[in-house]
C-alpha cells in the first residue's frame, strides 16, 4: 500500500491508471454487455466516443487536458464516470466560464444528445459511476416520508429543510434545489460535485435516492403546497422576522399615522 | 338610610345598572377623573397601542390553541393528512401542532396569528421603546414605568422563545439545544443547571411540558401584571406630548377619552387584529410540516431563532473560540462572554434614564416630549446602540447575507468582529453631527424665515431668495427646547482658601456633562435680540 | 452624590409656565396659545357629515357581511382544500379564506370607529392640566406621622426579638421551595463523559441500518453512523443519539495530517462525533475537497484531516474521534467510547 501511494505521483502513474482504467471498463463491458445486441451496441458506442472526443477537445480540453488528465486549471476526469460529465454539462456548470470560490449553475450550452456523447468519451478514459437511467431516478412510487427522513439527515444541514439552500465556508455554498432535474440529483448524491461528499449506492442504496428525490420534488417545486400562504423563500425566521418589520409593523404605522392624523379642515388658512 | 330613596321617576336602565355598581366599584369617581381624559395626537403615540393590542391577540389565539395542543414528548407515529410525514416517529406535541395546522378548522389560522403576532409584538415593543428613548419621555416622572417597558421587552423574547420551542420541530430543537449548550457553559453550576431543566441529559422527555407552563402561565402571567402596571402609570402620569402653542409641560393637550379616543383607541384594537389577521392569511409562519420532528442528530442549514433573539444569536456567531482549561476545569469564554454581553447590552438602555438625570442633575419633571436633534449626545448614543443591535442582527443571519448576496461567510463574521465596535462610534459622531445640523438649521429658520422658494431680483441686479418669516406658534415651537448650561466643577479651593474635596464620581459626572451640554454639543437657541436686531433690517441672510 | 451638590445655575431656566394666550410683545418666542379651532367640512356642511355618515355604517356592514363570509368559508371549504392563488402560490384555501374574511370584519370595525371619530366627533382640542406627582408638604408630614405612630404601636423597632426571629423565619422558610426543586432532574455525575459507543460496538449506518463495511465508504462520501443496538423506537433514543451520532468520512491515509487521526482511523476512515463542540448542534456539513466540516448553527469550523482542529468560528476544541477497526465480520467497530465527553463544553470537562 505504502510503496504504491509513493509511486501515485510519479509521471507516469497516470498513464498506468489511464491503462488499468481502460482494461477494467473494457471487461466490465464485457462481462455485462447484453450478448444479442453487443454487436450494434458496440459500434453506436464507438462512434459515440469518437464525436465525444472531437467535442471535448474543442470545449474541455484546454483546462482538463488532451486526455482528460486534467492540468493545474482543471481536475482529473479519469475515473469520475459518465454520471460526473451528464451532471456537470447538464446542468451548465461545465464549461466553467471563470474561476471563483464555486462554479455556478448555468445555461445549459450542449444539447443532451452532445452531452451523451461526451459522458461516453469521458467514461472511456476510466470506469466511474454511470448515468442512471429513468428508471433508477424518476419518484414514482417512492416513499416521500422516508426520503424526508433521508433527506433531514443526509442533505438538509447544507441544503435547507425543503432544499433552498446554504452557505458554506469562504463563499461556497450548496445550491438551492428548486427545479433541479431529478436525473441531475441523483447523480449530485452519486457523484459527489465539487464540494459536496457523495452519497453512493453502497451507503445510499439506489431506493433510498428515489425516496430523498420524491420528497424534494414533493416540497420544493412547483407543485409543493404551501398551505399557509406565502413561502418567503422556506428561509425560516429571518425572511419571517424582515416580513413581520416591513409588513406587518409597516402596516400599523401606516393605519397609527392615519388614526393619529388630524382631519382636513374645511378652508385652508 | 336605604329607605330615603323614594324616586318619584325612574331613572333608565343604564344609569341604575350605573348606580348599581357604583355602590360597590364606585365607578363615578374613577370616571369623573377618567372620562374625558386627554390624550395628545401623534402617530408614534400609538406604537404602544400596537404592542397592547398584540398582546391581548396572542393571548386570545393562544388559549384557543392549548385546547388542541399536548405537550408532551411521547413518541408517536404520524398518521395525519401530510404525506411527507407519514409514519414518522415525533413527539406528540409536534403531532398535535400537526393537527392543529391540517386537521382543525382554522387552527392554521390561529396559529399564524399567534406567532405573527408575537414578532409584531416584539417588533413594536423595540420601535416603541425607541420613540420614548428619543423623545426623553423616559425622564421624570417615567423612569419606572421606562422599566417597566423594558421588563415587558425582556420577558416578551424569553416568552416568545419558549413558545417557539413547544412544537418540538427540527428548527426551535437546534434552539434548544443551543440553549442547552449555553447553560452548560456557566461555571460551576452548569451542568446541574441544565440536568435539572431537562429533567436529565438532553433532551430527555421533560421540557417541552416545562417550558409549556412558563409560556402559558408564569411569563404572560408576569407580563399580563406588567401591562397594567404600565398603563396605570401612563394614566396617571397622563401622556407626553410635543411643544407647541398652547402645550406646555404644566398640561396635556389633545382630544378625550369619550368619545374620542374610545373610537381610535378602540377601532385601533380591531385595525391592528385585522392586518394581524390578513397577514396570517397571506404569509406562511414556521411552517413545522416542512421542518419535520426534531431529532438531535439531525439539523438544517439556515438555523436561526426569532428575529428578537437574532442579537444574542449574532453575539454567539461572530465570538472566537476562546476556551481556558486550568486545573482540570473548563472556562467556557467562547460561550460565556456573549452570554454575559446579550443582558449587558440591553441593560446599557435600561438603565439609561438614570444616568442621564446622574449627569444633567435634572430631578424636576418632564412632559414635553423633546425632538432628538435637541438632545444630540442622547440621540447619538441610542443610534449607537442601535447599530450594534443591528450589526449583531447582521451576524445572527450570516449565512444568509452570503447566500443572498453572494459574499463569503468568512468575511461577513469579520465584518461584524469589526464593526461592532466600530460601528457604534461612527454611528455616535454622525448621528451627533446631523443633529447640531439640524438645530443650525432651525436656528436659521427661526432668524430668517422660512424659503419660500421666490427669488427676487433687487435693484443693482443681485438676485435673492424671500425668506418669508415664521408664525409665532412656530417661532416658539422650534424655541421651546431648553438648552443646559454645561456643569463646571468648583473652584479647588473655597472661599476660606480651604481645599475642597470632590469626589472622583463628581469629576467624572461632569466630564459627560460637559460631553452632553458642552459648546460642541449643542447649538445655542437663537435670543430674541438675534432676533430683533436681524427682523429690524439690516443682515439679509 | 446627592442631588444637593448640582448648582442650579447648569439647569435651564424654569420651563415657561406661561399658558393660554399670553401674547407678550417683547417676545417674539413666547407662547402664543392654542390656536383656534377651525372647523371641518362636516362640521360646517350637513351633507359632507350625511356622506361621513354612511360612509361608517357602508364600513360597519362590509364588516357584518365579512363575518358572514367567515362562517360561510368554514362550513364551504374543506380543511385540505389547496388552491393556486397568485402570487401566493398553492395555499389551503379555508386558511386564505377565512383570514382575509376574518382581517376585513375586524378592520372595517376599526375603520369605521376611527373614521367616525375623524369626521362626525368634535375634534376640538383641549388641555388638561397636569399637577405633580409629588406629594405637598402637609401630605408626607400626615404621612410620616402616620407611619411612626403605627411603627411605634407595633412595637416593630423596641422588641428586637420579635423582629429578628421574624426575620429568621421569612429567610428560611424559601428554603423549602428551593429544596422541592431538587427532583427536577438528576445530578451531572459523569453523563456527560460517556456515550452508548463501548469496544466491540459496530457502526450502523442510519440510512440503510445495516452494519458498515470499509469497502462501503468510498473516499469523498459522507455517512453518518449509530451504534449497534440503538434503534429509533427505542425509549432513549433521543437522549443516546444526542451524544452518539457519528460522521463517517474517507479520506487518502496520506493527506491526513494528524498522527493521532490515522492511528485511529481504518485505512484513512475516520469516525467524528456528530455533535459540535460549541454548543451541540449536529455538525456535518462536509466540504469532500478541503476536508472541512461546518456548523450550520454558528459557523465553527473543523479541519477533518488534522484531527478535526477548529480552524474558524466560536468552537473551543476538536471533535473527538472514535477509534474504529474491523471485526473479524468484516464490519466496522468501535475500538472503545470516545476518549473524550462530547458535545459542548462545561466546567467539569477539565
Amino acid at each position: 500500500m505504502k510503496k504504491l501511494s509513493a509511486r501515485r505521483r510519479h509521471p507516469l502513474a497516470a498513464v498506468v491508471v489511464l491503462l488499468l482504467a481502460l482494461a477494467a471498463t473494457g471487461g466490465l463491458y464485457a462481462a455485462f454487455a447484453p450478448a444479442g445486441t453487443a454487436k450494434a451496441d458496440e459500434t453506436a458506442q464507438s462512434l459515440a466516443i469518437e464525436e465525444g472526443k472531437k467535442l471535448y477537445s474543442v470545449g474541455c480540453a484546454s483546462c482538463h487536458g488532451t486526455g482528460g488528465q486534467g492540468t493545474t486549471d482543471g481536475p482529473s476526469l479519469v475515473g469520475v464516470g459518465s454520471a460526473a460529465v451528464d451532471f456537470q454539462v447538464g446542468t451548465g456548470r461545465m464549461p466553467a466560464q471563470q474561476p471563483g470560490a464555486q462554479i455556478p449553475r448555468k445555461k445549459v450550452i450542449y444539447s443532451q444528445a452532445e452531452i451523451d456523447q461526451l459522458a461516453a468519451y469521458v467514461a472511456s478514459l476510466g470506469a466511474g459511476p454511470i448515468a442512471p437511467t429513468e428508471g433508477q431516478y424518476s419518484p414514482d412510487g417512492a416513499d416521500i416520508a422516508k426520503g424526508g427522513e433521508l433527506f433531514r439527515t443526509n442533505c438538509a444541514q447544507c441544503h435547507n429543510f425543503t432544499g433552498e439552500g446554504g452557505a458554506l465556508t469562504y463563499g461556497k455554498y450548496a445550491p438551492s434545489l428548486e427545479g433541479v432535474d431529478p436525473k441531475h440529483l441523483y447523480e449530485a448524491m452519486q457523484t459527489g460535485p465539487q464540494n459536496m461528499p457523495s452519497f453512493p449506492d453502497t451507503t445510499m442504496p439506489e431506493k433510498e435516492k428515489k425516496d430523498i428525490i420524491a420528497y424534494v420534488q414533493a416540497v420544493n417545486s412547483d407543485k409543493a403546497d404551501s398551505p399557509g400562504g406565502l413561502k418567503l423563500g422556506g428561509l425560516g425566521p429571518v425572511s419571517e422576522g424582515l416580513f413581520a418589520w416591513i409588513f406587518g409593523l409597516g402596516a400599523l404605522i401606516a393605519v397609527a399615522i392615519w388614526v393619529a392624523a388630524h382631519t382636513a379642515k374645511a378652508k385652508k388658512s | 338610610m336605604s329607605t330615603v330613596t323614594n324616586t318619584q321617576k325612574k331613572a333608565p336602565a343604564g344609569e341604575r345598572v350605573a348606580d348599581w355598581a357604583d355602590g360597590r366599584l364606585g365607578i363615578y369617581t374613577l370616571a369623573k377623573a377618567n372620562m374625558r381624559k386627554i390624550f395628545p395626537d401623534h402617530w408614534s403615540f400609538m406604537l404602544g397601542e400596537v404592542c397592547l393590542y398584540s398582546f391581548l391577540i396572542i393571548i386570545l389565539t393562544g388559549v384557543y390553541l392549548t385546547m388542541f395542543f399536548h405537550p408532551s414528548m411521547n413518541e408517536v407515529e404520524y398518521a395525519g393528512p401530510y404525506v411527507p410525514l407519514q409514519g414518522q416517529l415525533m413527539s406528540e406535541a409536534f403531532n398535535s401542532t400537526m393537527h392543529i395546522s391540517f386537521e382543525v378548522r382554522g387552527g392554521l389560522l390561529i396559529r399564524q396569528i399567534h406567532h405573527w403576532a408575537a414578532l409584531i409584538f416584539l417588533a413594536g415593543m423595540f420601535v416603541h421603546m425607541m420613540r420614548v428613548f428619543f423623545t426623553g419621555a423616559f425622564r421624570k416622572p417615567r423612569e419606572i414605568n421606562w422599566l417597566f417597558g423594558f421588563l415587558l421587552f425582556f420577558l416578551g423574547m424569553f416568552t416568545g422563545f419558549t413558545g417557539y420551542s413547544l412544537p418540538d420541530d427540527l428548527l426551535s430543537g437546534t434552539g434548544v439545544r443551543f440553549m442547552q449548550g449555553a447553560i452548560l457553559s456557566v461555571p460551576v453550576l452548569g451542568t446541574y443547571l441544565s440536568m435539572f431543566l431537562f429533567g436529565g441529559e438532553f433532551p430527555g422527555g421533560d421540557f417541552v411540558a416545562r417550558f409549556y407552563s412558563a409560556h402559558v402561565l408564569l411569563l404572560p402571567g408576569i407580563m399580563l401584571g406588567l401591562v397594567v402596571a404600565h398603563l396605570i402609570l401612563v394614566f396617571v402620569h397622563k401622556h407626553t406630548h410635543f411643544a407647541g402653542p398652547g402645550r406646555t409641560n404644566e398640561n396635556v393637550v389633545g382630544m378625550p377619552l369619550l368619545p374620542v379616543y374610545m373610537a381610535k383607541a378602540g377601532g385601533f384594537f380591531f385595525l391592528v387584529f385585522g392586518v394581524i389577521a390578513v397577514i396570517a392569511a397571506i404569509a406562511s409562519i414556521n411552517p413545522i410540516w416542512a421542518i419535520g420532528p426534531y431529532r438531535p442528530d439531525q439539523v438544517s442549514t439556515g438555523a436561526q431563532p426569532d428575529w428578537y433573539m437574532g442579537f444574542a444569536e449574532g453575539l454567539i456567531r461572530v465570538m472566537p473560540g476562546w476556551e481556558i482549561n486550568l486545573w482540570g476545569h473548563t472556562l467556557v469564554l467562547g460561550v460565556m462572554i456573549p452570554l454575559a454581553i446579550f443582558p449587558a447590552v440591553l441593560a446599557a438602555i435600561a438603565v439609561y434614564p438614570f444616568i442621564e438625570s446622574w449627569i444633567t442633575g435634572d430631578k424636576r419633571e418632564h412632559h414635553i416630549a423633546q425632538r432628538p436633534r435637541n438632545a444630540p449626545t442622547r440621540t447619538a448614543f441610542g443610534v449607537a446602540w442601535i447599530t450594534a443591535y443591528m450589526i449583531m442582527l447582521v451576524g445572527g443571519g450570516n449565512d444568509l447575507w452570503a447566500t443572498h448576496f453572494h459574499l463569503s461567510l468568512n468575511s461577513i463574521t469579520w465584518f461584524v468582529r469589526i464593526f461592532f465596535f466600530v460601528g457604534p462610534v461612527i454611528a455616535f459622531i454622525a448621528t451627533k453631527r446631523i443633529c447640531l445640523g439640524l438645530q443650525r438649521r432651525d436656528k436659521d429658520k427661526v432668524l430668517h424665515g422660512r424659503e419660500s422658494g421666490i427669488i427676487k431680483r433687487l435693484p443693482h441686479g443681485e438676485f435673492v431668495e424671500v425668506h418669508e418669516p415664521l408664525s409665532q406658534g412656530e417661532l416658539h415651537r422650534l424655541t421651546a427646547h431648553e438648552q443646559y448650561a454645561a456643569a463646571e466643577l468648583p473652584p479647588a479651593v473655597d472661599e476660606n482658601g480651604v481645599e475642597r474635596k470632590i469626589g472622583r464620581m463628581e469629576k467624572l459626572r461632569v466630564k459627560l456633562n460637559k460631553g452632553y451640554y458642552g459648546d460642541d454639543s449643542q447649538i445655542a437657541k437663537p435670543t430674541v435680540e438675534e432676533y430683533k436686531e436681524i427682523q429690524s433690517g439690516h443682515g439679509h441672510h | 452624590m446627592s442631588s444637593q451638590e448640582i448648582p442650579e445655575e447648569t439647569l435651564p431656566a424654569g420651563q415657561d409656565t406661561a399658558h393660554g394666550a399670553v401674547t407678550v410683545a417683547d417676545d417674539p418666542f413666547a407662547d402664543p396659545g392654542l390656536p383656534p379651532h377651525k372647523p371641518r367640512i362636516q362640521d360646517i356642511d350637513e351633507r359632507a357629515a350625511r356622506r361621513s355618515e354612511r360612509a361608517v355604517a357602508f364600513m360597519f356592514t362590509l364588516s357584518m357581511l365579512a363575518t358572514i363570509g367567515f362562517i360561510a368559508s368554514y362550513v364551504i371549504f374543506p380543511v385540505d382544500k389547496i388552491v393556486y392563488i397568485f402570487p401566493f402560490g398553492r395555499v389551503s384555501a379555508l386558511n386564505f379564506a377565512l383570514g382575509l374574511t376574518l382581517g376585513a370584519a375586524l378592520f372595517f370595525i376599526g375603520a369605521g370607529a376611527v373614521h367616525w371619530a375623524r369626521t362626525l366627533m368634535s375634534d376640538v382640542e383641549v388641555a388638561d392640566e397636569r399637577h405633580p406627582m409629588a406629594a405637598t408638604p402637609e401630605v408626607k408630614a400626615k404621612v410620616m406621622a402616620d407611619f411612626a405612630a403605627g411603627a411605634a404601636e407595633s412595637g416593630f423597632g423596641r422588641r428586637k426579638l420579635i423582629r429578628n426571629t421574624l426575620f429568621g423565619a421569612l429567610a428560611m422558610v424559601p428554603l423549602s421551595g428551593i429544596v422541592l426543586l431538587r427532583d427536577m432532574g438528576p445530578l451531572p455525575e459523569k453523563k456527560l463523559r460517556s456515550t452508548m459507543w463501548t469496544k466491540g460496538l459496530q457502526l450502523i449506518n442510519m440510512n440503510t441500518h445495516e452494519p458498515l463495511r470499509p469497502e462501503d465508504v468510498a473516499v469523498g462520501s459522507l455517512t453518518f453512523a449509530m451504534p449497534e443496538g440503538l434503534s429509533e423506537h427505542d425509549e432513549h433514543f433521543q437522549t443516546e443519539i444526542a451524544k452518539a451520532a457519528l460522521m463517517i468520512v474517507r479520506i487518502q491515509p496520506e493527506d491526513i495530517k494528524d498522527k493521532r487521526e490515522l492511528e485511529w482511523s481504518h485505512e484513512g476512515i475516520v469516525a467524528f462525533s456528530k455533535i459540535c463542540t460549541h454548543v451541540g448542534c449536529p455538525i456535518s456539513l462536509y466540504e469532500q475537497q478541503t476536508h472541512h466540516v461546518l456548523c450550520p448553527c454558528h459557523q465553527s469550523t473543523f479541519d477533518l484531516s488534522d484531527g478535526a482542529r477548529v480552524i474558524f468560528g466560536p468552537a473551543g476544541h476538536p471533535l473527538p474521534q472514535l477509534r474504529i477497526g474491523v471485526n473479524d465480520k468484516g464490519f466496522l467497530e468501535a475500538h472503545g467510547d470516545f476518549e473524550e465527553p462530547v458535545g459542548p463544553a462545561f466546567w467539569e470537562r477539565g
